[in-house]
C-alpha cells in the first residue's frame, strides 16, 4: 500500500472552497468567563482575535411590553431583573421616574435614606464586578472573600425590604416602613468592617505583578470613542470623561454630598478597576455623610419615610383594617385603578454600569403607554468587538469581565 | 454663555425653518418634531453647531390610531459640556417605515437602532448590520405594536377596562 504522505497539496478541498485561515472560536452562550448569557463569536489567528461579534437576548423577557399592562408599583420587580448586581438602585430609579411624572416632592429624610441604599448598591455592584476581573486574573480567593461583606449589605436590604437580590425596595414616595433599629446596627457593622476588607482587596490586586501585567492596556478605549460609542458610568470615566449623573443632574439630593469622581485616563481594565476601587471609598463616604444627616433630624421630620401621596402610596395596614377611606384606597391601589397624569418624561440615575435611564409615555390611563429602558451595558457592549480586535484571548476575557456586562441588564 | 432650551429653539429655527416644528418642553426637556427626511440633517447640526455630540437613546412607539403618523422613533440627545438634553422625534407611515440611521455618526446608534427594528419594524436605511437583536431571526412580527396586546386573547375572565383602556378585547369579542 502506498503511504500517502499528509501534505497540504495531497488535502482535497470541495470545489470552490477556499482555504480558511482563521479559526472561529465561539466564547458563549454559557461559558464560565462570559459571566452571563450572551456569545462572542471569535475570529482567531492562533491566540489573536481577528474580529469579534456578540449576539445577545438570549435572556430577553419582554419587560417593556410586560410594562404596558402593568400599573406603575407592579413595574418595580421588573426593574429588579435589569442590573440584578445593584437592584436597588433600579427600584429607585423607577420610583423616582413615577415620582417626576406625579410631580411628587419627596422629605429630604427620604432622599437620604434612598441614597443610603443606593450607595449600598454600587459597593456590591462594583464589589462583585472587580473581585471577578481578580477571578478572571486567576486570584479566586478575593472574590470569595468580599462575598462575605456583600452579605452584610444583603442582611441590610432583608432587613428593609425582605428580600436580598431582588429587591423591589422602596415604594412610590418613599419605603414601605422606617428602617429598624437593626438596620442601623447592620449598617455601623458594615462601616465598620468593610474599609478594612476592601483595603485588603487592594492589597492583593493593585500593586499585584500579575493583576498589572494581566490588566494594563487590555481592553482600552480613547474618550472619544467611548462616548462615540455611548459609554457612560465607570466605564467612560476610565477612558477619562468625568460624566457621573449624580453630578450633572442630580437627584434625590446628591447636590447636599461632597464627593470626587475618579477618572481613569486610558480606559483599559487596570483604570476601570481603580476608577470602581475608588467609587467604592466614595459611596463608603456618601453614606457616612447620609447617615450623619439622618441623625440630625429631630422631632416628627426624624421619623417621615414617606411623602404624603395617599394617590399612590399604600396606606397603613391598621387603618386598612379599621378605616373605610384607607380601605378603599388600598383597594384601589392594589387594584391599579388610579390613573396617572397624561406626560412624557425622562429620568436617568447613576446605575452600577452608568446612566440607567427610564422613558415613560403617559397616555393617562393606568399604565405605562410605553417605557423604554436605556440600558448602560447594552448600548455599550457594541464597542466589545472594536476594544479586542487584535488582542489575545486572555485579553479578551479579562476585558469583558472588566466591562461588567450584566446579561439581564443587556437583553431587558 | 450657556445653553438653554430657548437658544436652541431658537438655532433650530433659524437654521431650519418650517421643518422643525411641535416645541414643548415636558418636564423640563425640550421636545420637537421634524419630518423623516431631515432626521439626519437635525441630528448633524446638533452635533455640529450645539454640541449635542452624546446619543442618549433611540427607541420607537407606536400610535396606531394616528394614520400616516403611526411609527415615531425618538432621539434623545445630551450635549454633555453644557449639560443640557433634548429630544426630537420623527414620525412615519408604518407602511413605508423608511428612516435613515445614525450610525454613521454615533456607533452606540447602531445596536439601539437595531433594537428599534427588531421591536417596531422601523426600517432604518443605510444601517450596517439591521437585523433583528433581542428576538429570533425567523420572527416575521413586529412583538411591541399595539396590535399584539400582552394577554391572552381567549381569557373571558380579565376585561382590559380593569386596566384603563376600554373594554373592547375579551367581553366585547365573541371569542367562542
Amino acid at each position: 500500500m502506498q503511504h500517502l504522505e499528509i501534505q497540504p497539496q495531497n488535502i482535497k478541498l470541495p470545489e470552490g472552497s477556499i482555504e480558511k485561515q482563521t479559526t472561529t472560536l465561539n466564547l458563549g452562550p454559557t461559558h464560565p468567563a462570559t459571566h452571563g448569557v450572551f456569545q462572542n463569536i471569535l475570529e482567531m489567528d492562533g491566540e489573536r482575535i481577528v474580529s469579534a461579534e456578540q449576539t445577545v437576548g438570549y435572556i430577553h423577557r419582554a419587560f417593556e411590553k410586560l410594562a404596558e399592562r402593568r400599573p406603575l408599583y407592579q413595574i418595580t420587580p421588573l426593574t429588579d431583573r435589569l442590573n440584578y448586581c445593584s437592584s436597588p438602585i433600579n427600584n429607585m430609579g423607577w420610583h423616582m421616574t413615577c415620582e417626576k411624572l406625579l410631580r411628587i416632592q419627596l422629605p429630604k429624610r427620604v432622599d437620604y435614606m434612598r441614597i443610603i441604599i443606593m450607595e449600598l448598591a454600587r459597593i456590591t455592584d462594583h464589589l462583585i464586578c472587580n473581585s471577578v476581573v481578580g477571578v478572571d486574573a486567576g486570584a479566586f480567593t478575593g472574590f470569595l472573600y468580599v462575598m462575605q461583606y456583600r452579605e452584610l449589605v444583603y442582611e441590610i436590604y432583608e432587613e428593609i425590604c425582605g428580600a436580598r437580590l431582588t429587591t423591589n425596595i422602596g415604594r412610590i414616595g418613599g419605603f414601605e416602613r422606617n428602617f429598624n433599629n437593626t438596620v442601623w446596627t447592620k449598617l455601623e457593622k458594615f462601616l465598620d468592617e468593610y474599609p478594612k476588607a476592601l483595603g485588603e482587596l487592594d492589597g492583593l490586586l493593585l500593586r499585584n505583578r500579575i493583576f498589572m501585567e494581566r490588566t494594563i492596556g487590555a481592553g482600552p478605549i480613547s474618550a472619544d470613542r467611548a462616548l462615540n460609542y455611548g459609554f457612560t458610568g465607570p466605564n467612560l470615566r476610565a477612558a477619562g470623561v468625568d460624566y457621573d449623573v449624580r453630578v450633572h443632574t442630580p437627584y434625590s439630593s446628591y447636590e447636599d454630598f461632597d464627593f470626587i469622581i475618579p477618572t481613569g485616563k486610558t480606559g483599559d481594565c487596570y483604570d476601570r478597576f481603580l476608577v470602581r476601587d475608588e467609587e467604592m471609598k466614595q459611596s463608603l463616604s456618601i453614606i457616612r455623610q447620609a447617615y450623619q444627616k439622618i441623625q440630625e433630624f429631630k422631632g416628627p421630620e426624624a421619623e417621615v419615610f414617606h411623602a404624603d401621596v395617599p394617590e399612590y402610596y399604600l396606606p397603613k395596614k391598621e387603618d386598612v383594617y379599621t378605616k373605610m377611606e384607607a380601605l378603599i384606597w388600598h383597594f384601589k391601589i392594589i387594584m391599579g385603578e388610579v390613573e396617572m397624569p397624561k406626560g412624557e418624561v425622562y429620568h436617568c440615575v447613576e446605575g452600577g454600569n452608568g446612566e440607567l435611564g427610564f422613558y415613560l409615555i403617559s397616555d393617562g390611563g393606568r399604565t405605562p403607554y410605553r417605557l423604554h429602558f436605556r440600558r448602560p451595558c447594552f448600548i455599550y457592549y457594541q464597542a466589545y468587538s472594536e476594544i479586542t480586535k487584535g488582542s489575545m484571548l486572555s485579553d479578551a476575557v479579562i476585558t469583558m469581565s472588566s466591562l461588567n456586562l450584566i446579561a439581564g441588564e443587556m437583553d431587558a | 454663555m450657556s445653553l438653554t432650551n430657548e437658544i436652541v429653539q431658537q438655532r433650530l429655527t433659524e437654521y431650519f425653518g418650517e421643518a422643525v416644528f411641535n416645541f414643548t418642553a415636558p418636564y423640563g426637556m425640550l421636545t420637537f418634531e421634524t419630518p423623516k427626511e431631515n432626521n439626519l440633517k437635525v441630528l448633524q447640526f446638533l452635533y455640529d453647531e450645539l454640541g449635542f455630540q452624546f446619543l442618549t437613546d433611540v427607541t420607537a412607539v407606536h400610535y396606531p390610531n394616528d394614520k400616516g403618523r403611526e411609527l415615531a422613533v425618538v432621539y434623545h440627545l445630551h450635549n454633555l459640556v453644557e449639560n443640557i438634553r433634548i429630544r426630537f422625534k420623527v414620525f412615519t407611515d408604518i407602511n413605508t417605515p423608511d428612516v435613515f440611521t445614525a450610525t454613521r455618526l454615533f456607533e452606540s446608534a447602531n445596536w439601539q437602532e437595531r433594537e428599534t427594528y427588531d421591536f417596531y419594524g422601523v426600517n432604518f436605511v443605510g444601517h450596517p448590520n439591521l437585523r433583528r437583536i433581542m428576538n429570533v431571526d425567523e420572527m416575521d412580527y413586529f412583538p411591541q405594536r399595539k396590535e399584539y396586546p400582552v394577554e391572552d386573547q381567549t381569557r373571558r375572565d380579565k376585561d382590559d377596562e380593569m386596566f384603563g383602556r376600554g373594554g373592547d378585547t375579551a367581553f366585547t369579542k365573541d371569542v367562542y
